[in-house]
């Protein structure tokens, strides 16, 4: 899928089980019907009784910024799902080779 | 070439117990032995073959630098102020210290090498009893390129040249820095830091060591990051520690640091690749999944050159 404004590539990423289609390019978001109720109801929940004013499309941003031709992060479960299974021995070695 | 091995053995015996026949039973063996580099270690002595054809006099402002007070608490100094010439290779003696455990990655020391970046980074390379040459990174990711493309067709080589095909002509090492040099490692990973028996973490591998842009020590870590393999909560540890070191490769106000990561980090995933290709081919094997990772990488950066790439996520 194509970015309506830059036409770039979009990707996939998974929030929470909320697909959200971000733009490789400009980074805009595209979200399908009913993604936006789910991502806003998801952080009420986490959010509870905190910071209702936020904006709605907050928490489909990475924790941390990555550049534009990173992979999809977190997405996957983070800590125990995506990361996790790639995190085998190819990484470990890796981590200690030029 | 097979001399070496006993010769270099010699040396670390020969400065550990002034004999080059000992036969006690410290801790003693073969660290690396790679086409690039013999490493053995005899008790507390480490003796370093360097790369065949290491020319003299950048080794020995390289190992000036790793000597100079000034780098005590960031570099492992070394025993000896030259290298010495042992069947045509540059040997040069070492203080053993203890690696970071391959073993154990979770328990990886990001912020103490983050730490020692930052220093490095913020040491005045003008300072030092030498002139150190420029940091070899750039040359490193234009080395694996190189071999990339003298090594049999690969399907997953084009994506590679594509994306080394975007980058600026200094990240391919055919132009100088541009921007302001800092002191840089110029090859880090988690291979390059020892603990000291006073329980110190230093950077060791003087190799590389040379003036640049201090980002590309930061981007292997970035690279991993980017490509999903180091967890966002290892990076974040890494990238804030850096900051509170004063690190000066990246803002220190917490923006966004991909500006100034983009480039290297894409570098450092393009060297990456290029050697899995390498290796691949060389051992007659399909790319593993990680390996994978950088070559899909790749494929995604060639459609971004980094001139258009918007930085950051807000």
């Amino acid at each position: 899928m194509h970015c309506p404004k830059c036409h770039a590539q979009m990707h996939t990423y998974n929030r929470n089980g909320v697909q959200i289609e971000q733009c490789s390019g400009c980074r805009g978001i595209f979200l399908d019907y009913g993604e936006l109720e789910a991502l806003t109801r998801l952080e009420n929940q986490w959010n509870g009784h905190q910071a209702p004013q936020a904006p709605p499309a907050a928490p489909a941003y990475p924790a941390a910024p990555a550049p534009a031709w990173g992979a999809p992060h977190g997405g996957h479960g983070g800590h125990h799902g995506h990361h996790g299974h790639k995190r085998h021995k190819s990484f470990g070695h890796m981590l200690f080779s030029s | 070439m097979t001399a070496l091995l006993p010769a270099l053995t010699a040396q670390a015996k020969l400065r550990a117990h002034r004999t080059p026949d000992c036969a006690c039973d410290a801790p003693h063996g073969v660290l690396a032995d790679r086409p690039d580099a013999m490493v053995v270690r005899h008790a507390d002595v480490v003796a370093k073959a360097h790369a065949p054809g290491t020319p003299e006099p950048a080794l020995t402002a390289r190992l000036a630098a790793a000597a100079h007070p000034g780098l005590a608490d960031t570099l492992l100094a070394p025993l000896s102020a030259q290298p010495a010439r042992l069947h045509d290779r540059l040997v040069t003696l070492w203080p053993y210290g203890a690696p970071v455990d391959r073993d154990d990655p979770d328990a990886a020391p990001w912020e103490e090498v983050a730490t020692l970046l930052a220093r490095l980074h913020r040491t005045p390379h003008a300072g030092l009893a030498l002139p150190l040459p420029p940091m070899r990174g750039p040359e490193k990711a234009a080395r694996a390129v190189a071999r990339l493309r003298a090594t049999a067709p690969h399907p997953a080589a084009s994506p590679v040249e594509r994306a080394w095909g975007v980058l600026p002509a200094w990240a391919r090492d055919e132009a100088p820095y541009p921007g302001p040099p800092h002191l840089c490692h110029g090859d880090l990973h988690l291979g390059q830091l020892v603990r000291t028996p006073a329980d110190r973490w230093l950077l060791i591998d003087i190799d590389d060591l040379g003036t640049g842009d201090p980002a590309w020590d930061l981007a292997r870590p970035a690279a991993w990051y980017a490509c999903g393999l180091l967890l966002p909560e290892e990076w974040t540890r890494f990238l804030n520690a850096y900051r509170a070191a004063g690190g000066p490769a990246v803002p220190a106000d917490g923006a966004d640091p991909w500006p100034v990561l983009d480039v290297p980090a894409r570098a450092l995933t393009v060297q990456t690749a290029a050697l899995a290709i390498t290796k691949a081919v060389a051992g007659e094997r399909a790319l593993d999944e990680v390996e994978e990772t950088f070559v899909d990488a790749c494929r995604r950066m060639a459609a971004v050159p980094p001139d258009l790439a918007p930085t950051g996520t807000k």
